[in-house]
Formats: structure tokens, sequence, C-alpha cells
């Protein structure tokens, strides 16, 4: 049974593991943190952040101060798919930002009874209905750049 | 503050125990003299640190005895709805606040204990949600005090946050509905009033440095007596601010509104009686608790970390941490604040636990469950973890004058982590989202208006905060402020004939000034300002998120970018237009970068800007800021990319750099197959760039802070317990850590004076320098 967990990951609860939702990538343990399975990128935030005012002229610009604070980027290290993108002051620890009761997740989804993939979305009304399936599976036939491009 | 005999634990046993300090007839003497020596009655930490409903009384379970008929309880809810809207209204429509006239107000009907039943489908939740603290205090204090009681037809009001506000800028009518005698409920209106006499005009000033700074500290007292406004009271609150008028007029729009609610009170308890209304009052409030309990249970175990860096004391640029771990187990919910920074004893940005849980409560139920009744029972069932004295816990005597730094923090670390805890659940009450922009990029004014009259008060622009994108759709632009989801950002027209300030660009959106994402987050406009035929005016911004941003995105997207506040001193607008129309062509871009107008002075500083005389013509900028993105850039649309860059909400650098779109220059035609291919090119890039993350830590982390930052929190998540600070002991500031009750206390330098003692470092640096002998005198 495989739970969707984010846009991004899954938990499959067979193998007790985190994968990735495009491309089915293993990042580990499903009891620990998915993040111990990615790549990261420190990035300068201006780069992403452009300045409106020019930074030659001003402090304070539109542009974060890198300073201040870094964008931290967790690609999938198959498809390279961005699954986090995490602000933080230079120097500090990534945070642990989802730690999951496997046993419980899947004592709530036996009770349940339903195929979490079918079942699962974004919440009401009918543009929120979405296949939150593994891309990976209904992808398997086509291209990996097609398969990566997003739904 | 005074302590209160509820903080003594009576001795029990004999008079023979050694061991026991006092009798129970000394301590029963002790109780008295404390009882008629008490000095003044403050704040009651029984009160203020709990936010759980109240037992049932013994009224209550009487009148649950005789039997509910849950059909006639959504009856009598939806005739309180109904009565509640109609009393919004009134204030809405009669309020002389600007707040009042765009929504920043809710009404509310409350149990005899002071639990929200039900609010007014309209307005700001957490106001309401937080008056549960007035009303026990009144209900303790002032029931039996000879000198107070509580009365048909009186009406209660305060305004200080260390009572249950959501900030001191808000004013209370609070009224009893007494029955035989007997309480057996409350009805209430609560509008943003502005202006409460702060330091500041406006009523929430960032110049703060103490809690008299805040401006009015109006504890609950009774300003209506028997249905008569107290004149003696009332001259005491319009004496205090700077706006006698706005004092008077709301008193009794709110004595009105909730007079109309009473009206359907007493129709409801006519008919069905009072203990079937009473009954209702209280189940509805078990009823939401019993279904939050039960909603809980249907997310996921386990814990969702979500950690906020806020940038700015609104007078120098810091960085102080709002941590929050919620945990999940069962039907229990613990929403853990620890490893949030300290106090700062002479900044503004500090909040009562009160206010900070209002603004959860605001999440809950605007985010999580909008389909609740709006009780107290929304946040009943949820723990929350917390230490007096840091900044979302602000103890007695920090100043709380713009405590919507540290509130509003409260809210994002619900609204933003509930994407995870939720987006695993077979059932959903509301849609998958990014976190909502929580900044209130806004001006704050005050002076003399070109009709004569003194004021303090703010642009309705703070409501237009930009949406978080939803998993499925971008975030709208300016949609609403995260604290009311149908308010209004006003008629500008209409304000300016109230006002002497023009906003000369207004709803403007500035380009790239997006969470960018698969979905994007909706975006906010730029606003220009500047006074004109006034003899006095100034304006305020109380702003963080100038240097970090202040909202991420969700799952891979980006947060908002950070927001400057611009100005161009020494000129008048006015002048320039009336000469030279086509400098009418305004853009923080191209006054800011192009400097057109000579002899301008023109400066950027951080969003923190105190009470600044604005003479005619002087121009103020600032952005709306924009709600986070959602997902990875590279599965946009390229649809929406090149409709984006049309548009001008995107530059070309972003659609091509950002979102790997290649589009034909000219008609915006995109080019497909060359999109798939660069799009491939950048996910190889990120693969190649990447480090695997037990590598990258090693690289990445370091002990503490950078030396050069002013650093207050918990650093990383695994010792919560453990604070770093920045300590200003001697001449220059200083690193401490420890416990939060270890830390010493927590006063920022004045940064004037550190400038001057910088310059004055730098001139006998050049005299030295050049040889030149000076004589320095203090």
């Amino acid at each position: 049974m495989r739970v969707p967990m984010t846009e991004y990951l899954l938990i499959d609860l067979d193998t007790e593991r985190w994968i990735c939702r495009v491309c089915a990538h293993d990042f580990g343990d499903a009891r620990g943190n998915y993040k111990e399975g990615t790549l990261v990128y420190d990035r300068d935030p201006r780069e992403i952040h452009p300045p409106v005012i020019d930074p030659e002229k001003y402090e304070f610009t539109f542009s974060p101060d890198p300073r201040f604070c870094r964008i931290l980027e967790f690609y999938c290290p198959t498809c390279g798919t961005q699954i986090e993108a995490e602000y933080l002051p230079p120097g500090h620890p990534p945070t642990v930002d989802m730690l999951w009761d496997i046993d419980s997740l899947r004592e709530k989804w036996e009770a349940h009874g339903g195929n979490p993939e079918e079942v699962v979305n974004y919440g009401p009304g009918e543009n929120a209905e979405t296949d939150l399936s593994a891309r990976f599976d209904s992808a398997s036939a086509h291209s990996h750049s097609h398969r990566t491009e997003g739904h | 503050m005074t302590l209160t005999t509820d903080e003594f634990v009576p001795t029990s046993g004999n008079d023979d125990d050694a061991s026991q300090l006092l009798t129970d007839q000394e301590q029963q003497w002790v109780d008295k003299f404390m009882d008629e020596t008490t000095l003044f009655l403050g704040p009651d930490p029984a009160i203020m640190r709990h936010h759980e409903i109240m037992p049932r009384t013994a009224y209550e379970e009487q009148c649950i005895a005789q039997g509910i008929d849950p059909i006639e309880v959504d009856r009598i809810r939806k005739r309180l709805a109904g009565a509640l809207d109609e009393a919004f209204e009134m204030c809405e429509s009669m309020g002389a606040a600007p707040g009042a006239k765009w929504a920043d107000l809710s009404c509310a009907v409350y149990t005899a204990e002071g639990d929200v039943t039900y609010l007014s489908n309209r307005g700001v939740i957490a106001f309401s949600a937080v008056l549960h603290h007035p009303i026990r205090y009144i209900m303790k204090n002032w029931k039996d005090e000879p000198t107070v009681g509580i009365n048909e037809g009186d009406g209660f009001f305060h305004n200080d946050s260390r009572f249950g506000m959501v900030h001191n800028t808000d004013q209370s009518m609070l009224v009893p509905v007494i029955r035989g005698g007997v309480i057996i409920a409350w009805v209430g209106a609560t509008i943003h009033e502005g202006e409460n006499g702060a330091c500041e005009p406006g009523g929430m000033p960032s110049g703060s440095e103490t809690p008299f700074d805040d401006g009015l500290r109006a504890s609950p007292i009774k300003i209506v007596e028997k249905g008569h406004l107290r004149r003696d009271l009332l001259t005491f609150l319009q004496h205090s601010t700077r706006d006698p008028k706005l004092m008077l007029a709301d008193i009794k729009v709110k004595m009105g509104a909730v007079r109309r609610i009473m009206d359907t009170v007493d129709r409801l308890i006519d008919e069905v009686g009072q203990e079937t209304f009473v009954a209702s009052l209280r189940v509805t409030v078990e009823d939401v608790e019993t279904e939050v309990r039960r909603r809980i249970g249907e997310l996921p175990d386990g814990t969702v970390t979500f950690n906020q860096f806020v940038d700015s004391t609104l007078k120098e640029n810091i960085l102080i941490k709002f941590a929050c771990k919620i945990t999940i187990k069962g039907e229990r919910m613990i929403v853990d604040l620890t490893g949030t920074g300290p106090e700062i004893l002479n900044r503004a940005i500090n909040s009562p636990l009160a206010s900070t849980k209002a603004f959860m409560v605001q999440a809950i139920l605007s985010y999580w469950w909008p389909d609740l009744p709006r009780s107290t029972g929304a946040m009943s069932p949820i723990e929350v973890i917390t230490e007096e004295h840091s900044w979302a816990d602000a103890g007695y005597d920090a100043p709380v004058g713009q405590s919507l730094q540290a509130s509003f923090r409260g809210f994002s670390a619900l609204q933003s982590a509930f994407a995870k805890m939720q987006f695993s659940a077979p059932q959903k009450y509301s849609n998958v989202v990014a976190p909502w922009f929580n900044q209130i990029n806004d001006f704050l004014w005050g002076g003399t208006t070109q009709n004569g009259e003194q004021v303090g008060n703010l642009c309705a622009d703070l409501n237009g905060m930009g949406g978080g994108a939803k998993a499925f759709r971008d975030g709208e632009d300016a949609v609403a402020p995260l604290f009311c989801a149908m308010a209004d950002i006003g008629e500008q027209e209409v304000m300016e004939e109230e006002v002497p300030f023009l906003q000369l660009v207004s709803k403007r959106l500035v380009r790239d000034n997006q969470g960018f994402g698969k979905f994007r987050g909706g975006m906010g406009y730029e606003m220009m300002v500047a006074s004109r035929g006034t003899p006095s005016w100034g304006f305020m911004t109380v702003t963080s998120g100038s240097k970090f941003s202040s909202v991420p995105g969700m799952f891979g997207g980006y947060g908002c970018p950070v927001y400057p506040l611009a100005m161009v001193k020494n000129v008048n607008i006015y002048d320039i237009i009336k000469k030279d129309p086509t400098q009418f062509n305004l853009s923080m871009e191209r006054v800011m970068n192009e400097q057109p107008f000579e002899g301008g002075d023109y400066q950027s500083s951080h969003m923190g800007l105190q009470f600044d005389v604005a003479k005619e013509g002087e121009l103020y900028m600032i952005a709306q800021g924009a709600g986070g993105g959602y997902g990875d850039v590279l599965e946009r649309d390229p649809e929406l990319v090149v409709t984006d860059l049309e548009l001008d909400r995107i530059s070309a650098h972003t659609a091509s750099s950002m979102y790997g779109v290649v589009w034909e220059p000219g008609t915006y035609v995109v080019h497909e197959d060359q999109t798939t291919e660069l799009r491939a090119q950048m996910r190889r890039d990120r693969i190649s760039r990447g480090t695997p993350y037990r590598e990258f830590v090693q690289k990445f982390v370091q002990e503490e802070p950078p030396a050069e930052l002013h650093y207050f929190g918990s650093w990383g998540q695994d010792n919560d317990e453990n604070l770093i600070a920045t300590h200003w002991g001697g001449a220059e500031p200083e690193r401490v850590t420890g416990r939060l009750a270890e830390l010493p206390l927590i006063m920022v330098p004045d940064r004037r004076v550190l400038k001057i003692n910088k310059l004055e470092a730098r001139v006998r640096e050049l005299e030295q320098k050049y040889g030149e002998v000076v004589e320095h005198k203090s």
C-alpha cells in the first residue's frame, strides 16, 4: 500500500520506504527523515528573488539578504524534481520537517479500507479532485523527459 | 502584577503538623488579608494561560438534562448566526474606524462562563475567539464586587491584550444576558479601532519601548451601566487618545450592534425557553470540541516542524526564531513552541500568549476546518507548550504594541504546517494550500486632516495580502488578510475625503513579486503615498521581512521576496507633476532607479518606520506581499508562464531561468520541444550541482549563527530548550546561551546611539590619520 504524503513523496507501507512519486527513487526509511535521501543545494536567495530597485544604490531591494537568508533546495537524485525549498539562516541545520508513525499510518489505512492513491485528493471542490497515484506507474511506458514534465 | 488569592494554595490538615507553614486558621487570615489589601487586579494567570472550554456549570447540566433536540439546536444556531451577521453589518456600515468599514471586526455570542458559541460569519475570527479571557475576568472579579457588579443593561469595555485581546488597538463591548438575576450568556462586538493613545498614532506603535508606550491600557471596565453610557469613563477614554470622536462614535455603534443581537436573543429565549437556549449554547461548544478531537484523529500520527525566522524588531534588523513542532497522537494534538526566541523588553514585537493563540484559532477556523461553528471548542482540545517570557508568550512587563509580529507567526505556524499534516488524510475539509502572506505591509498615519481633525489610523491595504498557491491553482492576488476571509481594501477616493494624502500609485502589481512554483502565490501590489494640504502629517510602517522572506513556499515552491520601504524626501511631487505631467509615470522601480527628481533624497530601508513627519509631496513607497508558491517551478504549465510574462507579472529572466520556458518573442508562443529540452537540462543541472544530504550538512551546518547576526532562539531542533540570544551587557553585543529562564533580560540599545558611536569613532580615526588635533568635550 502506497500513501501519498506530499506532492512528490509517498510512503510505501509494505517496504516502509520514502519513495519519489515521480520516478520511484528510494529516499530511505519511512520512519526517518526523507531529506537524508535528497541532493541539496545552498541557493543564494538573490538568484530566486531578483532585486527590483538597484542593489548598487540601495541596501533594501526586494532581494533577501544572503547574510540572513539562504534557500536550501532539495532535489530527487534521480529525476531532479525539487521536492522542498527551505528558507534558513546561513549555517542553521535543515529542519526535519516530517516524522511519521508508520505503524499508526498503516493501522489507519487498514481501518479505512481504501486505496490511499485513489482516496487522497487536494480537498473539497471539483477542481481539487486529482489523481495522486504514483506517476512512475503511468509514465513507465513514456520517455524520462516526458515523465518528469509534470501533469 | 499583584498576586490574587487564587495563587495561594490553602493548606490543610491539623494544626499540629510542624512541617506545615500555616494552620487553617492562619491561612484564612492570610486569605482575608490578601483580599482586603490587593493593590490591583492585574491579568490573572489562572485565566490567561488557559484556552480550554470551561466545565459545565450546574445550571448548564440542569438545562441539558431536560433533553437536547439537535434540530432545534441547529435552528437556534442559525438564528444567532443571522443576528450576528446583522450586527456585523451594522458595525461595518456605521463604524467610524477605518477598520470597521473594511470588516476588521466581529460579533459573537458566549456562554455564561465566556466560551465562544458562535461568531459572525464575516469578520475577524481571532477577535471574538480571545474574549473568553475578559469575560472570565469579569465573572471572577466584578460579578460579586460591590463597587462594580453585573446588572442587566451593563456593558464592559477593554482593549489591553494582557487581559485577552488580539492587540491593543481593538476595543470590545461585552454585555451579559441576564434572566431572573442569573447571567446565562454574553454577547459582544469588537472592532479594530486604530488610534489608542500610544506613543505613535494609529494604535500599533512600532516604536513602543515600554508597555506604557503601547497606549490605552483598559482592563475590563463597566462603560455602560444599566443601559447608559458612563460619561465620566467615556471622557477618560476620549481624553486618553488622539481621536475622541472615534472613541465616542464606535462605542455607540457597538452598543447598537450588541442591542440588535440581544433583540434576537430575547425573542429566542421567549420562543424556546431559557433552558433550551442555554443548553444549545453549551452543546455547540462541546460538539465542536468533540468534532475537533475526531478530526485530529483522522490526521496521520507524527510530528511536523515549521520554524520561522523574523528579521526585525521594527527598529533594527535581527533574526528571531518562532519555533513550532506539532505532534499528533491519536486524538491528541500538541503544539510546542519551545525554541522560540526570548521577549525583547524594549521592543514592540512581543505578543501575549492569548493573542498568539487567538491567531492559532484563526488558522484552525479559517484554513483547517472552516465548516465548523466558530467556537472556543475548536482550540480547546489542542495542547500548547510554551514558556512565559518568550516573544510569543510575553510577560507583563514587555511592550506588545506591535504584537502581530509574533502572533501572526502563530497563525503561519499552524496554517503552513497543515499542508503536510493533512496531505495524506483521506478526508479533508479545506484545500491543500501554500503559506499565506503574513505581514502588515501598510501605511499607518496620523496628524491633522484637511478638515482640522486630529486622527491616527491606517490604510486598508493590509487587507490586500496575497493568497498562498493551492495544489491545483495559482494563489489569488491581494485577496484577503490572513485574519479575515472577506475583508475589503477600501475605496481610496472615499478615504481621500477624510485624510490629507493621496495614493499616487495604488493596486499596481510589482513584476516578480511572487512566490514562484508549479502554481504561484497570489501577488501583492505597490502603493505610493504623499501628504497634501495638511499642517502636520506623518506615516509609519510596521513590517518585518525586508531581509528574510516572511513566508516560504510548499513542496518545492518558493516563498515571497522581501519588501523594502522606499522614500523620496525633500521633494514635492505635486509641484513636479504640475510643472511636468509626464512625471506622473510613477513606479517604485522607476523612481528609485532613475532618481528623476532633482534634489530628492532617495532612501530605502527596512519596513519598521517609526512615525516620520511627511512634508507635502514627499513620496513613501511600499508593496504588498505575495503568498507562497506550490510545487516545483519546472512543472508549471508553460502557457501560464508566458501569460504572466505577457502581463508583465514576471520578467523574461524569470520565465527562462526560473521556469525553463522558451517562447517566441513578440507572439509569446511557447516552443514546446525546446522548453522540454531546457527543463530536462535544468533537472540534470540540479542533480549535478546538488550535494548528498549528509555531505551537505557537514559543510553547511555551523555550531552557531554567524557572528554578525543578532540572533535569538534555538539553533537547529535537537536541543530546543537551549536558546541563543544577543545581549548588550556592555558596549558590544555578546552571545549568550541557556534555557529561557537562565538568559539575562534582553534589551536592544538605541540604534541612533550606536550610529553616533560609530560615526564618532570614525571621526577620531580620521583625525588621527590626518593629524588634526580637536579637543572633544563631553
